[in-house]
Formats: structure tokens, sequence, C-alpha cells
């Protein structure tokens, strides 16, 4: 790689990390987090978790690592694509919001994740993982209606 | 079971470069209006740093326990709020604080029932 090619990268994570900085000392206060973006970031964990089953899929289906065989594995390359839709959608919902509000609504994954497996693999719902969905619930609702007050 | 050292360090490192992942999308986010020589490279860092912490992620629960890696993974959540604070001031309040520790529980019990 060209020294140029770096150096970039590298003066932009330090101009970066002081202008983020300086704007919002500056500003005293951070941006209102919309429900445009609520909404984004919990669509974007229905498609992760849509993405974790087909990974999921795929890594079972792989025996040998060869490039053609990763190349024609279906699951595992939709499971791909669902992540990178999912990184737009959290990018344009953290345009509009608080990245302390919306980061933890990502954990809403693992509600979707541990309702939809048992449909499709061999894992079982239980007690442990109904109180464990019913707190993260909980819990996401609550930074939710903090977001607002 | 037995977590070894190594499984928590992984997991650990995968949390923390998650969470500064979502540092880099924010910025390229607050800079989605202007040109995209402002906001790509920031986008493009957390994407690469989003890749890496799930590498260590899958590394990282191979082995050991998921009552206690799971927590362990989303104390990125935690990181992040801390993150928040200082790049971009967002307040701590209560609602944050509860939320999050109730999302933190929830994610033991899920690691719990696996």
């Amino acid at each position: 790689m060209l020294e140029s090619d770096l150096a970039e990268p590298i003066s932009a994570i330090r101009s970066v990390l002081n202008e983020s900085a300086l704007e919002a000392g500056a500003q005293g206060r951070a941006s209102h987090t919309s429900f445009v973006s609520i909404g984004l970031v919990v669509a974007s964990t229905v498609i992760g978790s849509a993405a974790q089953i087909l990974l999921r899929f795929g890594a079972g289906n792989l025996n040998s690592s060869g490039l053609r065989e990763i190349l024609t594995n279906w699951p595992l390359l939709g499971g791909y694509a669902c992540l990178g839709v999912m990184t737009i959608l959290v990018v344009l919902a953290l345009r509009g919001g608080q990245l302390s509000v919306l980061y933890p609504i990502i954990a809403l994954t693992y509600v979707w994740v541990t309702i939809l497996s048992p449909m499709f693999f061999q894992d079982q719902i239980n007690a442990p993982k109904i109180i464990g969905l019913t707190l993260i619930i909980a819990g996401v609702s609550f930074i939710g209606a903090g977001s607002r007050s | 079971m037995n977590t070894p050292a190594s499984s928590i360090l992984l997991v650990l490192g995968a949390s923390l470069i998650g969470s500064l992942a979502m540092v880099f999308l924010k910025i390229g986010a607050d800079n989605l209006k202007g040109s995209h020589r402002h906001w790509m490279p920031r986008i493009g860092i957390g994407i690469a740093l989003f890749l890496a912490s799930s590498v260590l992620y899958v590394l990282g629960i191979k082995e050991g326990s998921l009552t206690v890696l799971y927590p362990m993974v989303s104390l990125g959540y935690v990181w992040a709020l801390i993150w928040s604070r200082w790049f971009f001031g967002e307040p701590f309040n209560r609602n944050k604080i509860v939320g999050l520790s109730l999302v933190l529980l929830g994610v033991f019990f899920i690691g719990l029932g696996k």
C-alpha cells in the first residue's frame, strides 16, 4: 500500500476525533432522537436476525473452504447481503439521533433470533430465554422512552 | 463449564472494537450531507472495525460458557455509552442506565438458556 493511501485514513481518524469532540463540547447538548431513527434501527434488527440465521445455515453447509464453494453458498452470501443492508439502515438511523439511545436497541436482534431459531434449527425456547427476552424488550423500551423526554 | 481466558479476551476485544465501529459509523452518518470525501473514509473505518469485531467474536465464542461470554459481548453497549458522552456530548440519564442494565441482564439470561 502506498504511504499516501495510509496517510489519509490516519489523519481522518485524528481530525474526526478532534472535530466531533469539539463540536459536542461547543453545542453542549446532543441531538434529539427521532421516531424515524428508532424505527430504522428496529427494522435493521429484523434484517440482522435474518442475517444471523442465514449465516448459520451457510456455515452448516460449508465442508471445505474452497473459494468456489463459498461463492455458491447462497445462505452465506444472503447473510452477508443482509448485514450490508443492516449497516446502511443503521447509518441512516444514526444521522437522526443519539448513539447511546440507538445502539442498545440493536439488542432486539437477540429477541428475533431466539424466537426464530426453533423454526429453523433444533433450538428450544426455555424459561431463561423467555426471561431474557422480556428483560431486553423492557430495557429497550426504557431507553426509547427516555429519548423522548 | 470453564471459560478460557483467551475467549474472554477475544470477546472483550470484540465488544470494544464493535463499539468503536459504531462511533465511526455515527461520525460518518453526521457527515452524510457533505462531500463523500468526508463520510466515506469514516464509514469505511466503521465497517472495517465491525468486520474485525465479528471475527474476534466468532473466535471468542468457540470455547467457553455462553453465560459468561454473552453478557461480555453486550458490554459494547456500555463502552458506547461512554464514547457517546465523550465524543458527542450525549448525556447519561436514568432511563439509559436502567434500560441498559435490563438489556445486560436479559442477555445474561439468554446465555443461560443456551
